[in-house]
């Protein structure tokens, strides 16, 4: 059943604060904490950033916290320029990467959460277990059958090769899926956007030989058909990607092949 | 034992059911099937209202109008089963309570398209 009110155990209190003495320009930074060692209930913690000492971006002051404030803070970042994904979370709303969203950006105190309807491993870690499993599923690599040129690679037109941009793009940084309602309730089995993104990735090249099954394997009302054009995951890709029409090119594919 | 599975068993899971692309083919079908005949049914309603009932009556026996109405009650009903059958797979999870209501819906379906076509069978037949 889709669940419209959190558990008891997963209420969020109000946490800790930390005043930031002194400072001139002050952001308040509000950050989900939960801790999987105490018995205690998540909280909020507000964090008071002087942005004349700070990073121009949220992931930034993540990092200001953790080195000054409050070394519990516990989250995953490692690229800092928007192309490894590990810094995704919830940031004023909405899903995003800590290290490409401006603080400028956002008016009033920045609410930091991990990503929406994950189980947290600890405060801003979401356990993306499941999520690696289903792009596993999709077999995200080349498969052929014919041999492979001795000699070269194994060439592709430019016209060909022109399909797969704005696909290969994808970090796999999971704030599509987790923006997704669709996902949300029925994560399960609903193989959700960013992997149908990939998906199609490799279902539209032009050198994979394996299209039909592909197309079998995702042809089913949950893997699939639980897309309902929402359309949250376009709206929330850091990468400016489109996984929505990925999804709808896949469906079209589906319809083409009868 | 469960939890012993590897993730990539949870997710591959019983596969994939060949399915679903009927499903949004019919859908869509039906969508565009309802378009013209809603705008007919509201403009005729609009123009019936208010008439007597020997004249409402005359106008559900012409071939058209009954043809039409039997055509809307069997795409129409049609569509929504197929949505409600999107909103219960969406939301309710509970294998049993699930069945219930899939099936449920589907008689509630079946009967309500029977009940149509024999209403304006009855009138157009009847006296």
């Amino acid at each position: 059943m889709a669940e419209f009110k959190l558990p008891a155990h997963s209420v969020v209190n109000k946490g800790k604060t930390f005043k930031a003495e002194g400072a001139k320009r002050v952001k308040r930074f509000v950050v989900y904490r939960w801790n999987p060692d105490d018995e205690k209930n998540p909280a909020t913690d507000t964090y008071e950033i002087d942005l004349d000492n700070c990073g121009p971006m949220v992931l930034d002051a993540l990092l200001k916290i953790k080195n000054e404030i409050d070394s519990t803070l516990t989250f995953r970042r490692s690229c800092r320029e928007g192309i490894c994904g590990s810094c995704a979370m919830n940031i004023d709303g909405k899903n995003t990467l800590a290290c490409t969203k401006a603080i400028e950006d956002i008016s009033g105190d920045v609410k930091v959460y991990p990503l929406p309807h994950m189980s947290v491993v600890k405060d801003l870690v979401p356990d993306l277990t499941h999520f690696y499993a289903q792009y596993a599923s999709i077999k995200p690599w080349m498969e052929t059958q014919s041999a492979l040129p001795p000699d070269r690679e194994m060439l592709q037109s430019k016209e060909d090769r022109a399909k797969l941009d704005g696909l290969y793009e994808c970090i796999l940084c999971a704030c599509c899926s987790t923006s997704c309602p669709s996902y949300w309730w029925n994560s399960d089995r609903y193989l959700g956007p960013a992997v149908l993104l990939q998906a199609y990735r490799w279902i539209i090249d032009s050198r994979d030989e394996n299209t039909g099954e592909r197309l079998d394997n995702l042809e089913d009302p949950f893997r699939l058909y639980r897309c309902h054009t929402i359309m949250n995951c376009t709206n929330t890709c850091p990468k400016g990607l489109n996984p929505a029409k990925a999804i709808a090119e896949i469906k079209r594919m589906m319809v083409e092949r009868r | 034992m469960s939890d012993l599975r590897t993730p990539l068993a949870k997710v591959r899971g019983l596969g994939s059911a060949r399915d679903g692309t009927d499903h949004y083919i019919a859908q869509r079908l039906t969508a565009i099937a309802l378009v013209p005949l809603l705008l007919w049914f509201v403009f005729s309603l609009a123009a019936v209202a208010g008439q007597d009932f020997q004249h409402v009556q005359a106008w559900v026996k012409s071939p058209f109008n009954s043809i039409a109405l039997i055509l809307l009650s069997i795409v129409l009903i049609y569509h929504a089963h197929i949505g409600l059958h999107e909103v219960v797979e969406d939301y309710l999870h509970e294998d049993v309570v699930k069945t219930i209501a899939m099936v449920l819906m589907k008689f509630l379906a079946i009967t309500l398209i029977v009940t149509a076509i024999v209403a304006v069978l009855r009138i157009v037949l009847g006296g």
